[in-house]
């Protein structure tokens, strides 16, 4: 057994951690960062992060992801990195030649008090910043809240340092992407388009993250929200915030702004969350759902009547990220199956609240736990307890999935095992006929499987 | 074909041209063109410069990622924010085989103490005593260590008082500290030199059982990446060499324990365990050796350097048996791909010592290397040991424990006397030495230390070579340039490349790799040619 010395019998930790169910802040803050075109994102402590955040990056997209370090030494934790940030700054423009660069902090700056608002201050003063670049900054401590955290912070700074109310309103809408996979992105924009709906979405990693083999490598990929764009957002109408986790942070700092007014939707993984961000742009940018987006949804719903007998009453255990797993969560329900563990380690009251509400009548008992010793280990005790169908996850569920037998679809970061998430989206109703058709692949796969010879069956 | 070659003087200017002046001065030493004849200096060791994009890692990572993560059955507890634990949780392959279904294995597990703004504020230690308790209550292992990530070592938590407390109080676990806060050193390298003295202070010795065997050795610097050491493991007990302690690749704590009852060390990456080598000759009395596993001639070559070391006829004639054994199918393998990797060129940009130890496996395949450099490598893992003695020490090595190390009154045992050691010098068995990666490479090779993003960049468009190697953070801006990247932390999840049966798997992968369809595939036909379109004219 992989995972052998996982008891059933639970017992309360106050301290310890065992296999997280979420990871630190300046992951997200360079992940976010990538979705701006031309920007290169710098970490601001130790190069131990930073090339754990582009390692971890690399493995989930296989592709290249470029960041820098202020490469701290002892002295310079002692003495506060301000130099070394300023160094940083002089080199990147003069060697990478980004139009911008986003730097977040670490637990070490954090922890000695480095004010990044005060160094970029400073190397603008010292005239390490050309003329007509930019540097943006965002904490990120990452010993508060998680990965999910970072991703929120490096939007808000985006919105903060960027956005223009120039006082004229242009006719569209943002859309803060909370935290999702380049292709979901992509599709966002796909079907905004397909409403007739001018929209500004921020962070963009499509482009960046799913670049081609071209035999070239473009340092900065054609992709990510262009600088004027992410400046006239301060002029929109109205903001959509994705996810409220991870992108409503970044709408919120633009309505302090600049003064654009924003609701907070789900990010739309499954049939009503999809239903939701629809009503919502729509009715934001004016526009009429057209044919084609009522034929994609009833062909997902197509799928759920055909298949139904298959989903009906599954056991799901979930790990991951809130703003995920609150939309999934809700679309297993609508698949009639049965979310009954669910743990995230990002922190927040909202998840559990929203989530008891989601499973209030389906499931009222489903252990929930979000934030400290919210870990895998834990989740992995409880589905020893109660033995569930299905497990969905990052790629470390499948330690889990192969000790207990469990069907297992990779869902949510890191995927460092299998490839398609950054090629297949996973939100609108393309999205949700690609998960359910993971989820039934999986389950009907282990059927095939597990059935006796005589009923084995042809057509399922 | 052969290929025109850039001058590499030439190279060298271009890669340091783009620099600001201070930048390019300094990365200057860290290149030079090489000359086995008359080694230059090469300067290595060195803080990375900020900005400029590097693929070293932090000092934390040698010490937890490298060292001490194979050994899977102590609890590799991280104190600090999630992050670090979760980044090396599994990610370097180490592979290792529990001797059953009962035996200890916490190596996909990941520990943390999770440290939130309040520790940072008022202190971890309390929240990692607890920890420690939860752990041991939970899993009751032999041993804990305790891994200080850089707030730790900031805010002043003492990992190494809180470990002494709690092993008194716990009584039957052995628990000790690191102090690898990720800025310590200039890489990795200050980490593994951290995990050496902490496992030779508090693990080493502590069992002198006798285990049997009559060829003992020590396998260092050995970390199971893909199981390259189940394959050193299998070639030892063919020959009848006992290993009694692996560091660290398939190991457990008890190997460290009795590991200083060998009467050998061999070392494999001498970067990372030298350290302990040296400690354990100095304390136990063992001499060391340099051996390389990587490449079917350095695999005969470092286990007829066993044999030698013995001095022990039946051994010497066994080695020579197994090495027969072994060779035919290794053989039959070049013949048959060497045809298709004759006179390709690679480049290797990697670890401490294999940038070294995979030219020999390119050679072997007719390929030439023209430049390689070490991420965490020292002077004397380029230039050899000779020059260890002139290596200046600076601010950021001098923070790294050098730990006094005599002989210990009871079990201190010279295996060889000194004038045995150096007879068997004087006959070519080069005892505590290593010559470094320089002598093996070629006039006019490229060597660079610590090479950046941009340097890689550069390096690629002006050699345009057929293979390079790196790691992940490498591997995909590498191959979008269309060169396939061969991943020598990861093996690209392949492998074993040591030993006979990993020089054959090499072979394949590198054949597979350089000769793929794929790379031709790159430009869409319409590219190339344009579209030929209709002429359709419309005439009104």
């Amino acid at each position: 057994m992989l995972l052998r010395h996982t008891k059933k019998e639970v017992m309360e930790r106050q301290a310890l951690t065992v296999n997280p169910a979420k990871t630190c802040q300046p992951i997200g803050a360079m992940y976010a960062a990538l979705g701006i075109h031309g920007c290169l994102p710098h970490s601001h402590g130790s190069q131990g992060c930073c090339s754990y955040h582009r390692s971890t990056l690399t493995r989930h997209y296989k592709e290249p992801v470029m960041a820098a370090t202020s490469s701290f030494t002892e002295g310079s934790s002692v003495f506060g990195g301000q130099a070394n940030l300023v160094t940083a700054i002089n080199n990147i423009f003069t060697v990478y030649e980004p139009d911008l660069i986003a730097v977040h902090s670490t637990c070490l700056s954090e922890t000695i008090g480095d004010d990044l608002q005060q160094i970029v201050t400073k190397a603008k003063d010292d005239g390490k910043i050309p003329e007509g670049k930019q540097v943006i900054y965002a904490p990120t401590p990452s010993f508060v809240g998680s990965h999910v955290t970072g991703y929120a912070n490096m939007v808000a700074a985006m919105a903060e340092q960027f956005a223009e109310n120039t006082g004229k309103e242009l006719d569209q809408i943002n859309i803060v992407a909370g935290w999702m996979e380049p292709a979901d992105m992509r599709e966002i924009k796909r079907i905004a388009k397909e409403l007739g709906a001018e929209i500004r979405l921020f962070p963009d990693t499509s482009d960046v993250l799913d670049a081609p083999q071209t035999g070239k490598h473009v340092f900065y990929p054609k992709g990510g929200i262009s600088i004027p764009a992410l400046e006239s957002t301060g002029d929109s109408k109205s903001s959509i915030a994705l996810g409220c986790f991870s992108g409503e942070p970044g709408a919120v700092a633009l309505d302090k702004k600049c003064k654009v007014p924003f609701k907070t939707d789900d990010i739309p993984i499954g049939l009503r969350a999809t239903d939701r961000f629809l009503m919502r742009l729509g009715k934001a940018a004016g526009a009429k759902i057209p044919e084609s987006i009522t034929d994609e949804r009833g062909r997902l719903v197509d799928l759920m009547t055909d298949m139904e007998q298959y989903f009906h009453g599954k056991k799901v255990a979930l790990f991951g990220d809130p703003d995920d797993l609150i939309p999934l969560a809700e679309f297993l329900v609508d698949l009639d199956m049965k979310p009954v563990h669910i743990v995230s380690g990002t922190p927040g009251r909202r998840f559990e609240k929203r989530m008891r509400d989601i499973l209030s009548e389906s499931v009222p008992d489903a252990n929930i736990k979000n934030g400290p010793q919210a870990d895998m280990y834990l989740l992995h005790q409880w589905i020893k307890n109660e033995p569930v169908d299905l497990l969905i996850g990052n790629t470390y569920g499948k330690y889990i999935a192969r000790d207990e037998d469990i069907p297992f679809v990779r869902y949510g970061f890191p995927i460092l095992d299998r490839v398609g998430h950054s090629y297949f989206p996973s939100v609108g109703y393309m999205g949700g006929l690609r998960l359910a058709e993971k989820i039934l692949g999986v389950l009907m796969d282990r059927q095939d499987r597990d059935a006796p010879e005589e009923s084995f069956e042809l057509v399922m | 074909m052969t290929r025109v070659l850039p001058d590499p003087s030439v190279v060298k200017e271009e890669l340091i041209k783009k620099y600001p002046p201070k930048v390019a001065k300094k990365r200057g030493k860290a290149i030079v063109v090489n000359d086995p004849e008359k080694i230059p200096q090469v300067q290595a060791n060195i803080r990375t410069i900020p900005g400029i994009i590097t693929q070293r890692g932090c000092s934390y990572a040698g010490c937890k990622g490298v060292v001490l993560g194979p050994t899977r059955d102590i609890v590799n507890l991280v104190h600090g924010p999630i992050g670090c634990s979760f980044y090396a949780w599994l990610t370097r392959r180490n592979q290792t085989r529990p001797d059953g279904p009962e035996d200890k294995n916490y190596m996909t597990y990941c520990f943390s103490t999770d440290m939130q703004e309040e520790h940072v504020v008022f202190g971890g230690e309390k929240k990692l005593k607890q920890a420690i308790q939860e752990a041991y209550d939970l899993f009751h292992p032999k041993a804990i260590g305790i891994f200080s990530t850089c707030p730790v070592g900031l805010i002043g938590d003492d990992v190494h008082a809180v470990a002494k407390e709690m092993r008194e109080k716990l009584g039957d676990c052995n628990i000790f500290g690191f102090s690898c806060e990720g800025y310590k050193g200039v890489s990795q390298s200050a980490g593994h030199h951290i995990a050496n003295n902490q496992v030779f202070k508090h693990v080493v010795g502590l069992d002198d059982s006798d285990k049997g065997g009559k060829f003992k050795i020590n396998m260092l610097g050995e970390y199971n990446i893909g199981g390259d050491a189940f394959e050193i493991e299998r070639l030892l007990e063919k020959c009848g060499i006992t290993m009694v302690a692996s560091f660290s690749g398939n190991s457990t704590v008890n190997q460290f324990e009795n590991s200083h009852t060998a009467d050998l060390n061999v070392v494999m990456c001498h970067r990372s365990i030298n350290y302990m080598a040296e400690m354990m000759e100095t304390k136990y009395g063992i001499p060391w050796m340099k051996v390389n596993f990587i490449g079917a001639e350095s695999t005969a070559k470092s286990l007829r350097r066993i044999a030698r070391y013995f001095e022990d006829d039946e051994l010497m004639a066994r080695v020579e048996e197994v090495i027969a054994e072994e060779m035919p199918a290794v053989s039959s393998t070049i013949e048959e791909i060497h045809p298709k990797t004759k006179g390709k060129l690679a480049m290797l940009f990697v670890g401490g010592s294999r940038a070294h130890h995979y030219q020999e496996l390119f050679g072997e395949l007719g390929m030439e290397t023209l430049s390689a450099g070490y991420e965490f490598g020292h002077r004397d893992d380029y230039e050899g040991r000779d020059v260890i003695p002139s290596i200046k020490v600076d601010a950021d090595s001098k923070n790294i424990e050098e730990l006094k190390v005599t002989a210990d009154p009871e079990k201190y045992r010279p295996r060889k006397s000194e004038e045995d050691l150096e007879r068997l010098k004087s006959e070519g068995l080069d005892i505590r030495d290593y010559e470094g990666m320089m002598p093996d490479m070629k006039k006019g090779s490229l060597v660079i230390d610590d090479i950046s993003h941009y340097e890689s960049e550069k390096l690629i468009e002006l050699y345009k070579p057929d293979i390079f190697c790196a790691g992940i953070k490498e591997k995909y801006v590498v191959q979008k340039m269309g060169v396939p990247l061969k991943q020598l932390h990861s093996y690209d999840y392949g492998g074993p490349y040591a030993g006979f049966t990993g020089a054959i798997n090499f072979y394949k992968d590198i054949d597979r790799m350089v000769n793929s369809r794929v790379w031709k595939l790159i430009q869409a036909p319409w590219e190339e040619n344009g579209v030929e379109l209709e002429a359709n004219y419309v005439t009104q």
